[in-house]
């Protein structure tokens, strides 16, 4: 008689049931992880919005800064002095950043290519104190601190940020309707400015939205240029110009409460505005490159 | 010399005009983008001279022993980098161990544990946490979690293992190991993104083949997902490095402005490179304390551009191999 | 040239070919002894042989011999690859094609190129055709450019009220007869086209087929094709290209080059006749 085989239970033997367990504590492990990293995020901001709750008030976003001492007042001069600082760093890195991306995806030879990468590349992990240091040493050492100086740095921040969205939505845009578009005997800056460009503006926006989230958050390179304090609401761009992170680190310094309760409040303000551009800027871009892969 | 095509008529003819508009075009916008690539260049190399310019004056003063001098006296005007970059190392280190493991289990998570609609909402969290600006982090450290952590974890970390040198301080709100906290929470969603990418691009018939003879989840991820992400997961780490590096603000704000040399243990005060750099800067009056500043930007700088070359060498060796083994 | 007996051949089916009167033997193109490389490699070698107007000319032959290298000669589409160079000429009605001075923008003005895939631009159907024209200055008259140029592509009844729709919401074979509408909007003298069916359905493709017949009267068309059918079906003259391996490698040479009547039912060489019998390719 031939041997009977045991019967095939699947159930498995202890080794198996180690296996087992080590699988669980494993995807739990991950799980934990990932909570936890929700976890901080959430407890940040609601650290922030707690703190900041009582100060802020639509009078704290409108008035002027309080003068030494006195309790109330508001950020406006901060928030405008931001404004302007990333407006200028925009209109320097936008430019300078698509142009460059351009370059790279339409007109470089391949050894410049690989350099000119490499470059934008090393640019985005500069330390931005660094940047902010370079900034004091160029526009600042032998002059006074301007928002020309902080914008300036800012727009370093910036370059390489525009410069690597843009250049991801220009590789979207198919060889294909190049080629046809040069087919048809249209001369390349044409086939650039008619076909490339429009297809790609919408990835390069957001692209923008993103670096202009980032720079608003960006201290150090401010702190070098353009911290001086102001006491009230400045636009012009050769002085120095008050400005919300800034100014919140030199309230987080100080001895006083009054001083913490303004730093909450306008880290309040600073998170929801970065927050919720990054948030939508993106979501739009997920349904550019969705679009254009089609 | 044009030869003129007009030879052969085209049924509408071309006007000369548009054609020289059209060459013209052509080469007004090579040369823009040129300019504009080439100026990016230029301020890349503008940023490196800038600095090292700067630190002239601290050069002929220290030399190259400033790197190993640990005295920084802004009194007597005798300026050292040791102590800050010490506490560069040690603060980065203790960043980059929390946050790896930390940082591949979440991208573990997001690319291989959790469901579909899970995945996009946990992931967007996470890279909001990497929106969070510094100073809004620094400033969390100083209220929230400084006394946090000086009352509640280091006191039991020095009663239990204050027999170690670096448990073995005085605990504070603010010092090294509160430093390379709000560090660690910085480098976690970088590595944590990048990794995720790595993983998700592993070919799922590896993944199916592994799950095919019997593996658990966690073999499978251990021996296909993990062992072939190797190389990336080092460039990720290096670049989590770089941040945690070139972190000026956050760690200015929480780590206390030590200044009194190196210790061993974390809860003492002290100050890295980019944070003595900015903690120093406004109230810096003499032109040597300047110019030692801008010689730590410089040693900043060297330290902050090898890392970063490091990842980058090893992302493009990386892509060549991934590539090419389809 | 002897006859030789040909044992019973596939059915091709061979329609009724206009008989070449003496205009149309006009030359479009010379080319003469053009060799054309990529770098080292030698695609096509020593080719010879004259294009003549208002004629469907088709090229055809066993994949990697060279067709498409050598169409895109025609309208120095090749400029495009760093490493192409070539030998010989290419006269078009009489002016070398790579001669110094000669704008590439010019060239391809003159003679157009629609593609293997259909490649819309992702604007509307009406701006697909007019941005040519109205990017080169044609600004005169632009709606009723566009109109005769998608009457001209058989496409003009279908899309005539939603000139304003997205080009990508047209079937495959509608995108094609869009480029090709594109392309004669210009109003060029010859049409290459580079394999213009291959990634269309049975039915596109016969109507792709169809608007060749009518397109012949105003342009002069080069068709690469790798469908010996189709090049039975539609084209007047064709040109048979094969690989030529020797010491130097592969290279594609034309071997014959004929009334399309005489290379389906009696070439004259014999690597012709086997490529058209099936027994290669």
């Amino acid at each position: 008689m031939s041997a009977v085989q045991p019967a095939l239970t699947m159930r498995g033997d202890s080794r198996v049931r180690r296996r087992r367990i080590v699988n669980r504590l494993a995807e739990s492990a991950a799980t934990i992880a990932a909570l936890a990293a929700v976890a901080v995020l959430g407890i940040v901001i609601f650290s922030v919005a707690k703190r900041a709750g009582g100060e802020l008030s639509w009078g704290f976003l409108t008035e002027d800064l309080p003068t030494f001492g006195q309790t109330g007042g508001g950020i406006a001069p901060l928030i405008v002095g931001s404004g302007i600082l990333v407006g200028i760093a925009t209109a320097i890195a936008l430019p300078l950043g698509v142009l460059t991306a351009l370059f790279l995806s339409e007109f470089a030879p391949r050894r410049l290519s690989a350099a000119i990468q490499l470059t934008i590349d090393l640019m985005n992990g500069l330390p931005s104190v660094i940047i902010g240091i370079f900034a004091f040493g160029l526009l600042v050492y032998g002059h006074t601190q301007s928002a020309y100086a902080g914008g300036f740095a800012l727009s370093i921040v910036m370059l390489p940020l525009i410069a690597r969205s843009t250049q991801e939505v220009l590789r979207l845009v198919p060889r294909s309707q190049r080629e046809g578009a040069l087919a048809l005997g249209v001369s390349r800056w044409r086939i650039v400015v008619g076909i490339v460009l429009p297809s790609a503006l919408g990835g390069i926006l957001t692209g923008t939205v993103l670096a202009i989230a980032r720079a608003a958050g960006e201290t150090a390179p401010l702190l070098f240029t353009t911290s001086i304090f102001v006491n009230q609401l400045t636009t012009d761009p050769r002085h120095a110009m008050p400005n919300i992170p800034v100014q919140i680190f030199i309230w987080s310094e100080s001895a006083d409460p009054e001083d913490h309760k303004r730093a909450w409040a306008s880290a309040l303000v600073l998170i929801v505005f970065v927050l919720l551009t990054s948030l939508l800027a993106r979501l739009a871009l997920a349904r550019t490159r969705r679009k254009l892969s089609r | 010399m044009r030869v003129s095509m007009g030879v052969v008529p085209a049924t509408q003819e071309l006007t000369e005009g548009r054609r020289v508009r059209d060459w013209l075009g052509d080469r007004i916008m090579f040369g823009l983008t040129l300019v504009a690539a080439l100026a990016t260049v230029a301020i890349m190399v503008a940023v490196a001279y800038k600095v090292v310019r700067g630190a002239d004056l601290s050069f002929q003063a220290f030399g190259l022993s400033f790197v190993s001098d640990s005295v920084w006296d802004t009194n007597k005007e005798v300026y050292g980098a040791a102590q800050f970059l010490f506490g560069t190392a040690v603060t980065s280190l203790i960043a980059l161990l929390i946050a790896t493991p930390l940082a591949i289990a979440i991208a573990l998570f997001l690319s291989e544990l959790a469901p579909r609609g899970v995945r996009g909402t946990v992931g967007a969290l996470v890279e909001l946490l990497a929106a969070i600006p510094s100073v809004v982090l620094g400033l969390w450290g100083i209220l929230v979690l400084g006394p946090f952590v000086a009352n509640h974890i280091e006191p039991s970390l020095h009663r239990s293992l204050g027999f170690l040198p670096i448990f073995s301080g005085k605990p504070g709100s603010s010092g090294i190991f509160v430093a390379s906290l709000v560090l660690a929470i910085m480098v976690v969603p970088i590595v944590a993104s990048i990794c995720r990418e790595l993983f998700l691009s592993v070919p799922s018939e590896l993944e199916e083949a592994a799950l095919a003879l019997g593996s658990t989840r966690w073999e499978m991820v251990r021996g296909v997902v993990l062992s072939s992400s190797k190389a990336g997961i080092g460039a990720a780490v290096i670049l989590g490095l770089g941040r945690a590096i070139g972190e000026a603000i956050a760690v200015t704000q929480v780590i206390g402005a030590g200044n009194s040399g190196i210790h061993a243990s974390v809860f003492a005060t002290g100050d890295t490179l980019a944070s003595r750099i900015a903690g120093q800067f406004i109230g810096a009056t003499s032109k040597l304390q300047i110019s030692s500043l801008f010689y730590l930007a410089a040693i900043l700088l060297v330290i902050g551009l090898l890392t970063n070359l490091l990842a980058q060498v090893i992302v493009r060796r990386f892509e060549f191999q991934r590539v090419g083994a389809d | 040239m002897t006859q030789v007996t040909m044992p019973p051949m596939r059915p091709v089916d061979v329609a009724e070919r206009r008989e070449a009167s003496p205009e149309t033997r006009e030359p479009v193109f010379e080319i003469r002894g053009l060799t054309a490389r990529y770098g080292t490699n030698v695609a096509i070698k020593d080719v010879n042989l004259e294009i003549s107007r208002n004629l469907i000319t088709a090229v055809i032959g066993p994949s990697g011999c060279g067709k498409s290298t050598f169409i895109r000669c025609l309208n120095r589409m090749n400029d495009e690859i760093g490493s192409f160079d070539h030998d010989g000429q290419i006269l078009y009605h009489g002016i070398d094609l790579y001669g110094d001075g000669v704008d590439p923008v010019e060239v391809r003005r003159r003679i157009g190129m629609v593609f293997q895939k259909p490649n819309p631009f992702p604007k509307t159907i009406y701006d697909n055709v007019a941005w040519a024209p109205r990017v080169l200055g044609l600004k005169q008259g632009l709606d009723e450019r566009v109109e005769r140029a998608l009457k001209g592509a058989a496409l003009w009844d279908e899309v005539k009220d939603r000139l304003k729709r997205s080009a990508l919401s047209l079937s495959g074979g509608q995108q094609q007869r869009l480029c090709i509408a594109r392309a004669i909007a210009i109003e060029p003298e010859v049409l290459l086209l580079d394999e213009p069916a291959s990634a269309l359905d049975p039915i596109a493709t016969a109507s792709i087929e169809e608007l060749m017949h009518s397109l012949k009267e105003d342009y002069t068309l080069v068709i690469v094709t790798h469908n010996m059918q189709q090049a039975a079906r539609v084209a007047d003259r064709t040109a048979f290209f094969s690989l030529d391996v020797d010491e130097s490698g592969r290279a594609g040479v034309l071997v014959e080059y004929d009334e399309t009547t005489k290379i389906f039912t009696a070439p004259s060489d014999k690597r012709t006749e086997d490529y058209v019998t099936g027994r290669f390719g």
